[in-house]
């Protein structure tokens, strides 16, 4: 008989990790889809948070830096604040300047990240990352389908309340002077908006929520390690949104949720399929057909599956896509 | 504390210089940063080592050292075949992902397309040819003392002479003949350089295939000094990012220069702090020249 509880179990963490991922494609689509932000760095804001929050709330450890034992709403709060002053440090220095400029500082800093990940030992515990981090639900810990539905039912929750807060933002006149600077910066700056404002704002908040699905990541793990933040993570981030439908937040979502099925099945496929000498390159050619993927989509249905809705006001008039 | 460190980053300066000269030709031309640059480097310095060997087992007296240097006739061909090679393969690129975009308008969608290109490119590398290192040449060579406490190898002399040239080559394309005044052209305004006369689309496919020689010279030469792998590119994307920033964008010698800056900022940081920060000086070379002056070395204002 099969083990349904274990397959239960595995399928909501799956979720919740999906889920994580989703929130940082959330982020993602307020910094490019909303404002037209071009971030190279997201798995670095997500690093971030996840060592922010890892400091914060682990037992401390001799020889490391940190390990207050601070409640996880703390650290996650931590997490979200030191993303987003970094993002919003990055923004000052490059968003008066060319769109590309952003995008190349933010993948210097995803670059700076990653080695003081590996090399500041007493900072970030090196290679070996840090492990202990308080899990929430803990008491539940030795009953692992419980334990993973009260885990998913919290991620689930965030989710639901940051998409209604974005969706609100969105439609906000907030949210409507990030569009008129995203596309055209000149007629917004007419009407007497400061765009490098709104567009530090909307770039700083995007860090943000990176910071805190990297702060979920690493309490719903329990571990984080340097490699988990690696480049290929936020191509994976970018791809979900891009084929999600950029500007959309239930296409980011979307998008979170079909890539990750499609990544873990591409895994499971590799792994039975191929010898396992041959388990490296196998993975290399799952990264081939992501790259594939998000590039394919850009040219050939740049709105993703389910695009930005045009009008986000009932006084506007109508949808003119 | 000898002065190796900096024949060290002459070097690495001069491969660098090469990689970013192709950011800047296309930034300028093409308007946005090539996240692939780093990628058509590395499909640089693998195509040399695919084309040398059977060049060598056809031909077994081109494997024979030339001279003083460590390598063979068979790997400079097979460089010069790689160069051209490299550069179809950025006009390819261009084909399938940039030219539809470019003619949509959406500049900016445009770097994160080289974003998953540079992905996938490097990904299928490591497919190939797995992640194991690879070498264009093995062989120990005696350094011969330049100046007091450096030395260098006759194959880093040549590298350099031969990067130096290459820049030196692109530099009077750009400035003293038709063809590098028609890229100018296009580079200051594509609209009014069409109306000029100019084939737009050609200067393009020219642009892309210096991007792509250059970028696979660079490879070449760092495969002549380290080990040659699937992520080299990657790993020297933001030096030379940084160098053609730090030297100013749109302008060759800039990039000479900030690839020479770039190059001698890392080496010295290795021999003060120790190898594993290397790669955080380009980022605060970057993070410097975009807060302290965005233009610039040699560039001029947008």
């Amino acid at each position: 008989m099969p083990d349904f509880v274990g397959m239960l179990a595995y399928a909501s963490v799956f979720l919740t990790m999906t889920l994580i991922n989703g929130i940082a494609c959330l982020g993602l689509n307020l910094q490019w889809g909303q404002t037209g932000l071009f971030n190279v760095g997201v798995a670095g804001f997500m690093a971030i948070g996840a060592y922010t929050s890892a400091l914060l709330t682990s037992a401390a450890v001799d020889g490391r830096f940190g390990g207050y034992g601070l409640p996880i709403v703390v650290g996650l709060l931590g997490a979200m604040i030191a993303a987003g002053l970094i993002c919003a440090l990055i923004g000052v220095i490059t968003l008066r300047l060319r769109a590309d400029y952003l995008a190349i500082a933010t993948f210097g800093m995803a670059v700076g990240v990653q080695l003081t990940l590996r090399n500041e030992q007493f900072l970030t515990g090196g290679t070996f990352g840090i492990s202990f981090i308080p899990r929430p639900f803990a008491i539940l810990a030795d009953r692992p389908l419980l334990f993973g539905f009260a885990n998913l039912a919290l991620v689930g929750a965030l989710v639901v309340a940051l998409v209604v807060i974005l969706e609100r933002l969105v439609r906000s006149p907030w949210g409507r002077v990030l569009r008129a600077v995203r596309e055209d910066e000149r007629a917004a700056r007419a009407l007497g908006k400061n765009a490098t404002r709104y567009r530090l704002q909307a770039f700083a908040l995007g860090g943000a929520i990176m910071g805190l699905a990297g702060g979920l990541e690493a309490h719903l793990i329990g571990f984080i390690a340097p490699d988990a933040f690696d480049s290929s993570l936020t191509f994976l981030i970018w791809t979900m949104l891009i084929v999600g439908g950029s500007g959309n937040n239930l296409g980011a979502l979307l998008g979170a949720v079909l890539v990750s099925v499609i990544w873990s099945a591409s895994g499971l496929a590799t792994g039975v399929l191929f010898a396992p000498e041959d388990q490296a390159r196998a993975a290399a050619l799952r990264n081939v057909a992501i790259g594939v993927l998000l590039a394919a989509t850009i040219v050939l249905r740049p709105r993703g599956l389910i695009g930005e809705r045009l009008r986000v006001s009932r006084h506007a008039g109508e949808d003119t896509a | 504390m000898t002065l190796q460190f900096l024949a060290d980053g002459l070097i690495a300066g001069s491969a660098i210089a090469l990689g970013a000269a192709g950011v800047t030709l296309t930034y300028s031309i093409m308007r946005f940063a090539n996240f692939a640059q780093g990628e058509f480097i590395s499909w640089g310095c693998y195509l040399t080592l695919l084309i040398a060997g059977p060049i060598g087992a056809g031909f077994a007296s081109s494997v024979d050292a030339i001279g003083p240097l460590s390598v063979g006739w068979n790997v400079v061909l097979a460089g010069v075949l790689a160069m051209a090679l490299t550069g179809v393969l950025a006009i390819a690129l261009d084909a399938i992902l940039f030219r539809p975009l470019r003619e949509r308008g959406a500049t900016i969608t445009a770097v994160m397309a080289s974003f998953g290109a540079s992905m996938a490119l490097r990904a299928l590398l490591e497919v190939l040819f797995s992640s194991h290192p690879f070498y264009l040449s093995r062989e120990l060579q005696m350094a011969i003392p330049v100046a007091p406490g450096i030395r260098v190898t006759p194959d880093q002399m040549v590298l350099v002479g031969f990067a130096a040239g290459l820049i030196a080559c692109l530099h009077l394309l750009l400035t003293r003949t038709g063809i590098g005044r028609a890229l100018r052209a296009v580079g200051e305004n594509p609209a009014l350089a069409r109306v000029a006369g100019i084939d737009v689309g050609r200067v393009i496919l020219l642009t892309w295939f210096l991007v792509g020689a250059l970028a696979c010279a660079s490879g070449v030469m760092m495969g002549m000094v380290m080990q040659i792998r699937p992520t080299m590119g990657s790993d020297i994307l933001l030096p030379l990012f940084a160098a053609a920033i730090l030297g100013g964008v749109g302008s060759v010698p800039g990039a000479l220069v900030g690839g020479l800056i770039v190059g001698l900022a890392e080496a010295t940081t290795v021999e003060l702090l120790g190898s594993q920060w290397r790669a955080a000086v380009a980022f605060v070379v970057l993070i410097s020249v975009l807060l302290i002056r965005p233009t610039g070395l040699l560039g001029r204002a947008p």
